[in-house]
């Protein structure tokens, strides 16, 4: 009730004043009817206690929706002045507790004598107020508009919580009819509460009929009563206290005065706000929205930040992250085990997800990990360091150099020709005559070996003391002789193949043995002995012996065929000796070691001599005893070099897998490196008239390239690999040891360590 | 003299870049405000080119900044205000200790507020740049506004964030900008086209807040991200609104079928809202004259191919068709169908949606209606249909919009087994990847059917091996009988043609190939070597993927003949 005492306090405010407004005019009347409403007021008293209750709720249902409405405007104004009400409630409370008193009293009065003429004195006073409110009480929807309920059947609950159903109303014609027939049509109603037909009495229309012409509904009420004056008019000369009023209610309260003074400098500090300003400072503390940028591309000029690298945009999701992928999507077994066995390290993971199919929209469930991804995506934003990076839109193809194709480069080998068989251990080296019709092997079954080319049959064999370590062919068409490197010993052979003249003409000058003045120092004499052959060895084709101090590596023919160089690696400053056959006399040219020699080669038509050693390759000039260059070659281990029979480019293998190429016009760096072998590159050589070298290595591979060198300087050499040949068998991790080719033909010869020899031709 | 030697790391690289601790130091600030200020700024940490120099000799890896960015930082007013911030909570923190209340009232309505408006202009230059980076911000305000109110996350953010999405789905509605759109596992992924540029954003599944562990996820952070984001997707929203025509905020226009009774009832501002949210009413316009968006392409490039200009006239024609997907046909949401996709989607392309009206405000008519077309549905049987109408499973409208064609219903029909949802991000230009039967025949759509015919062939290959292996056995009898005959006679067979061997030219040339591989300088033998790498990891896949599918319709074939056997 504590809610309601409020508007109707309210209301009683609005009856009061019309009270006063009458009771003015009715001032002066007698004092009989004053008696007679002071009785009145009386029985009212003894009412009050039992029937306020039921009072009020009368006087609610005679204006419903004004008051509900006025509730609410009530309590907003509560809101609004709180802090009056509060200083209100402190003094006013009892004020208002007794005007309502009264104000009830003056209502209840104007009721009674109402009553008071057409029911005399009866004492039940429910029957009086109560009647209407039964018949509401059935339906317990409330305050409520009844519209609410237009589209139902029912019009209500009744106290059993049973729907009260809409009476039948009749159609359009049976209400016509009504209005034909029924003479009481004009006055029936429709009761909102019940739904049923009402028939008005004369007197409610009468009432009706004076609320509309905007009289007093009461008919018995005297509008123009006699005045009666509750209050005299009289002012009183004298106080009716006897006390005189204090000097403190004349003077303004220091109190309140300290406390507006608060108030007001808090509202000047900002410290507290009128409500306008809270509201206005609410709605700046939202968002305010507007046309931020004018134009659409068009940049405005402001400080930005320095080159800003825009975050990458995420990728978007293949079909494996569809709801319902294709079937294959699907992880099977193994791919699940893998998946399993990489929760340690998810980014090794394929796919951050495990894709997954439903059989339809319903069932697919909420992504556990979205929260955590858009998280590690905010980290990224911000954490993760940027840079701009290239990225390459190119084929591979196009990193692979241009090549003219192999087949506008012929002829070259490709094809295997004959096996030479015979050998019963690997074959360390192969030579060729200068005619190309006679092949010399040397192998490690202490033999070597003539073969004739082209037949592939084998024509003379010599069996060694040792392991024969190099051969070669002497390269003066005039002498058949060949050499040989074979344990300590080097031996110069006179093969007996070929033209006969030149077979005897050889032994004839070898026989005569010069005689020199010259003194050899000890230092040769330590390291090479000349030896005239005993006379089996002679019958073998033995025709000079030189007795080295070390084991000999390699053995090498100058071009014109007189001198020839041998190498003793473990010779220290010894290691290379340069001899003469003409003069039969030998001289070591280098005072010092430099380093583990690991081949020599003389040029082709210049007095220079190359040296590799383990890790460069020097060059001589052999007249004026001087270094020219050292070719850095950038590897760990040289095996074997060879000469272009130009004599400006020289070709490097390497057992690390590399062959170098070197410009000796160019500089002391390899003009290319190739890197065509995947194991140690065991033996090079170029062809004498074509633009072609090969190279073997122990992955039992021979390749055969193409290798132009022009005469113009200008022009760098074309290095083109042709053909790939593989057909030696692998021994002891052995492939090919060594390559040569044919002098006049593209042939290319190649003995391996499976103690063959091929031939590969055009 | 001598002249003064230069330090070491003065110049350079070196001068270039801060780390982290040097980068606080100078602006003075806590990690935590610095971690505030650098998301909200943009500024983020940048890879040297040599790492260690940048670093000034020091090993191991470092956070860098550029100090161009941290003296940007420097002048920034925000710095100011979270140090306000650091005060704030530092009296806040007090008057609540000593139980000061009307002070710690007051401070706490004095509370300091950012503002970001320049911020956002300094970090897009134009609207452009903003629409360019709009992906991860409608990502996460789509994600924050399911949010529910949480420690570190502002109570009002959420309810922003909703806010601020619909209206953004709203002003897409109204310039018909969506292209693509795909179900995925974790959420659906949209593809809108704004003045040419292209915005994916991902909207979570249902129920897609789950509490996360501290170690997990860090809400502060996120919640900073937002901060920035919602402010810039409110100025988008705000300039895409004013290029549609249209008010903002969004306003209804009175016709729009509301009562006047229920709008006494609801407040006016949650009323809207919830309008807005219903996504089904149409925006009111500023004016009413329709702007002509549809402009031909004029041919003017003559040098460039005539086929491109052909192709983009084409693709053109297909996107304005794309955009009216959906006008004339009505559409009706059963109660399990996710409501908010596929009313954005239908009305992206022009089609009428409603729903059930005790399901969410906004249904524009009943499901008894007889000119709906369509109801979309999502459960295995309905005791009663209309027969007027397809019912079909909401993969329908996605597939439809990324074929960008009305598909044929059939296979989409309450209680199929639905064909594989692809996704429509797939470049099918690019080289080496694996494009599933079902993507090709969209392209061709005779290869499908080719597939079907194969499995028949399959089902009845197989029926016709196993009869005749029966009769196999006595075949093979009879021929060794033959041979056994045969040879003893004596007889001339005819020679053979001498054939080249097709493989072999090609084998030669990857000889060849493979020759000049090696000839690949060493600068480029890594790139090579990687670049052949991936084609061949990529190969695999496809292979792999390949077999998969192989196995499975193989699988697929032996159960249809088992079941078909099973029926005789």
């Amino acid at each position: 009730m504590g809610k309601l005492q409020k508007p109707l306090k309210r209301k009683f405010d609005a009856n009061i004043k019309e009270k006063v407004a009458t009771s003015t005019s009715e001032h002066k009347e007698t004092d009989e009817e004053n008696e007679d409403f002071l009785q009145d007021n009386e029985e009212v008293r003894e009412n009050d206690s039992s029937d306020s209750e039921g009072d009020i709720e009368n006087s609610d249902s005679e204006n419903e929706n004004y008051e509900s409405f006025e509730e609410e405007s009530e309590e907003d104004n509560d809101n609004l002045s709180e802090s009056d009400a509060e200083e209100k409630d402190s003094g006013g409370e009892e004020q208002e507790a007794s005007s309502s008193d009264e104000e009830e009293n003056i209502e209840e009065n104007d009721r009674q004598e109402t009553n008071s003429k057409t029911v005399n004195t009866t004492n039940d006073e429910y029957d009086e107020y109560d009647t209407s409110d039964e018949e509401d009480i059935r339906n317990t929807i409330g305050n409520i508009p009844k519209n609410w309920y237009d589209e139902y059947k029912h019009l209500g609950y009744d106290w059993d919580g049973q729907q009260i159903i809409k009476p039948n109303t009749g159609d359009h014609l049976d209400e016509f009819l009504k209005r034909m027939e029924d003479p009481n049509f004009w006055r029936t109603v429709k009761d909102p509460q019940t739904g049923q037909n009402v028939i008005l009495s004369d007197d409610d229309i009468n009432l009706i009929k004076r609320i509309r012409a905007q009289k007093i509904p009461d008919v018995s009420f005297d509008e123009y009563a006699p005045w009666i004056e509750w209050f005299t008019s009289q002012v009183e000369q004298m106080p009716i206290r006897k006390i005189p009023e204090s000097k403190s209610s004349f003077l303004p309260s220091k109190d309140e005065a300290r406390k507006v003074s608060k108030l007001v400098h808090a509202l000047k500090m900002g410290w507290i706000k009128t409500r306008e300003e809270q509201a206005k400072l609410r709605a700046k503390k939202e968002p305010q929205f507007y046309m931020l940028w004018s134009t659409d591309d068009q940049p405005e000029e402001m400080r930005r930040i320095h080159k800003h690298i825009p975050a990458p945009k995420r990728l978007l999701p293949g079909h494996a992250e569809s709801y319902n992928p294709p079937p294959e999507y699907l992880f099977d077994d193994r791919e699940l085990k893998q998946w399993n066995k990489l929760k340690e390290t998810p980014s090794k993971r394929k796919l951050h997800f495990l894709p997954q199919k439903y059989d339809s929209l319903r069932q697919v469930p909420a992504y556990p990990r979205y929260i955590k991804e858009r998280f590690l995506r905010c980290l990224d934003l911000y954490l993760c360091p940027r840079a701009i990076k290239m990225k390459l839109n190119i084929e591979p193809e196009s990193l692979v150099p241009k090549l003219p194709s192999p087949r506008d480069l012929q002829p070259f080998p490709t094809t295997l020709a004959i096996e030479y068989k015979g050998h019963t251990d690997m074959v360390r080296t192969i030579s060729t005559d200068k005619t190309g019709q006679y092949l010399l092997s040397g192998s490690d079954d202490c033999t070597i070996k003539i073969w004739e080319v082209n037949t592939g049959r084998c024509v003379k064999t010599v069996i060694t003391e040792s392991v024969v370590r190099c051969v070669e062919w002497c390269p003066n068409g005039a002498l058949s002789l060949v050499l040989v490197a074979c344990g300590n010993q080097v031996l110069l052979i006179n093969p007996g193949v070929g033209d006969f003249v030149v077979r005897n003409r050889t032994d004839e000058v070898l026989k005569e043995v010069p005689h020199n003045d010259v003194i050899v120092t000890e230092r040769v004499k330590s390291t090479v002995q000349w030896y005239e052959p005993e006379p089996n060895m002679y019958e073998k084709g033995v025709r000079i012996q030189l007795n080295h101090f070390k084991m000999v590596s390699q053995v090498t023919w100058h071009g014109k065929g007189d001198y020839f160089g041998s190498v003793m690696p473990e010779g220290q400053s010894r290691s290379v000796l340069i001899s003469q056959i003409s003069k039969r006399k030998s001289q070591l040219p280098f005072t010092k070691s430099k380093g583990l020699v690991q081949r020599i080669l003389f040029h082709p038509t210049k007095p220079v001599l190359f040296v590799a050693t383990q890790r460069h390759v020097r060059i001589y000039d052999l007249l004026k005893q001087a270094q020219i260059k050292k070719l850095m070659t950038n590897s760990k281990w040289i095996s074997t070099i060879a000469i272009h029979p130009g004599g400006d480019n020289l070709l490097v293998g390497t057992y690390d897998r590399k062959m170098l190429w070197f410009d000796l016009d160019l500089s002391t760096k390899p003009y290319q490196t190739l890197r065509l072998h995947g194991t140690a590159v065991r033996g090079v050589a170029y062809h004498k008239r074509y633009p072609l070298f090969a190279s073997g290595s122990d992955d039992r591979s021979l390749i055969v390239s193409h290798g132009m060198v022009y005469n113009d300087l200008l022009k760098n050499a074309l290095i083109v690999p042709l053909k790939r040949l593989q057909d030696h068998q692998a021994f002891n991790d052995f492939g090919i040891l060594d390559v040569h080719f044919h002098p006049l033909q593209p042939w290319v010869f190649s003995s391996g360590a499976d103690s063959t020899i091929k031939l590969y031709s055009n | 003299m001598v002249a003064k030697r230069k330090k070491k790391y003065s110049t350079g690289e070196a001068a270039q870049f801060m780390t982290r601790k040097a980068a606080l130091k100078k602006l003075q600030l806590s990690l935590n405000d610095f971690r505030h200020l650098c998301i909200l700024k943009g500024i983020y940490p940048r890879e040297p080119r040599n790492r260690k120099r940048a670093q000034k000799g020091q090993t191991g890896i470092k956070t860098l900044y550029h100090v161009k960015d941290i003296q940007f930082l420097l002048h920034e007013p925000i710095i100011w205000k979270l140090r306000d911030y650091k005060i704030f909570n530092k009296k806040v923190g007090r008057a609540r200790a000593i139980r000061d209340f009307e002070n710690l009232h007051k401070y706490l309505n004095n509370h300091p507020t950012l503002k970001l408006d320049h911020i956002v202009k300094e970090r897009y230059p134009t609207f452009l740049d903003a629409l360019r980076d709009l992906d991860d911000c409608l990502t996460l305000c789509f994600l924050f506004s399911t949010f529910p109110s949480l420690a570190h996350v502002p109570r009002d953010q959420s309810a922003l964030c909703q806010r601020l999405t619909m209206e953004f789905l709203h002003a897409i509605i109204e310039a018909k900008a969506l292209r693509k759109v795909f179900i995925s596992i974790k959420g659906y992924y949209y593809q809108a086209e704004i003045k040419g540029e292209t915005i994916t954003w991902i909207v979570p599944h249902h129920f897609s807040f789950e509490p996360q562990q501290k170690s997990e996820v860090d809400f502060k952070i996120m919640s900073i991200f937002v901060e920035f984001y919602t402010i810039l997707l409110g100025f988008v929203n705000y300039r895409l609104y004013h290029s549609l025509n249209l008010h903002y905020p969004p306003k209804f226009s009175s016709q729009s079928t509301i009562d006047d009774v229920e709008k006494n009832i609801v407040d006016e501002e949650a009323f809207v809202s919830e309008r807005v949210s219903a996504l089904n009413y149409p925006i009111l316009k500023v004016t009413t004259d329709l702007i002509q968006d549809d402009v031909t392409i004029d041919n003017f490039a003559l040098d460039e191919d005539p086929n491109k200009v052909e192709e983009a006239k084409k693709e053109a024609e297909k996107v304005k068709k794309l955009k009216t997907l959906f006008k004339g046909l009505k559409f009706f949401l059963n109660r399990e169908v996710p409501r908010e996709p596929l009313v954005f989607l239908i009305r992206c392309f022009g089609g009428e949606v409603s729903w059930d009206k005790v399901l969410f405000i906004g249904s524009t008519f009943d499901e008894n209606d007889e000119t709906i077309t369509h109801q979309i549905i999502d459960r295995p049987s309905m005791p009663k249909q209309y027969i007027s109408r397809y019912y079909i499973q909401p993969q329908w409208v996605f597939d439809s919009i990324n074929a960008r064609e009305l598909l044929p219903v059939e296979k989409y029909f309450m209680g199929e087994v639905l064909p594989p949802h692809l996704s429509p991000f797939i470049d099918p230009e690019r080289d080496q990847q694996y494009i599933p039967p079902e993507e090709r025949a969209l392209y061709d759509p005779s290869v499908l059917e080719d597939q079907y015919k194969k499995d028949e062939n399959i089902i009845q290959e197989m029926t016709n091996a196993e009869e005749e292996s029966n009769q196999e056995s006595n075949v093979e009898e009879e021929k060794i009988r033959e041979k056994e005959t045969n040879k003893s006679k004596l007889s001339v067979s005819t020679g053979e043609v001498y054939k080249e061997v097709p493989w072999e030219k090609s084998r030669q040339e990857r000889q060849e190939y493979k020759l000049r591989e090696k000839m690949i300088k060493k600068k480029h033998k890594k790139l090579y070597n990687s670049m052949m790498e991936g084609r061949k990891e990529r190969a695999k896949a496809i292979w792999l993927l390949r077999k998969k599918r192989r196995l499975h319709d193989e699988k697929k074939a032996t159960e249809k003949v088992g079941k078909s056997r099973k029926q005789e």
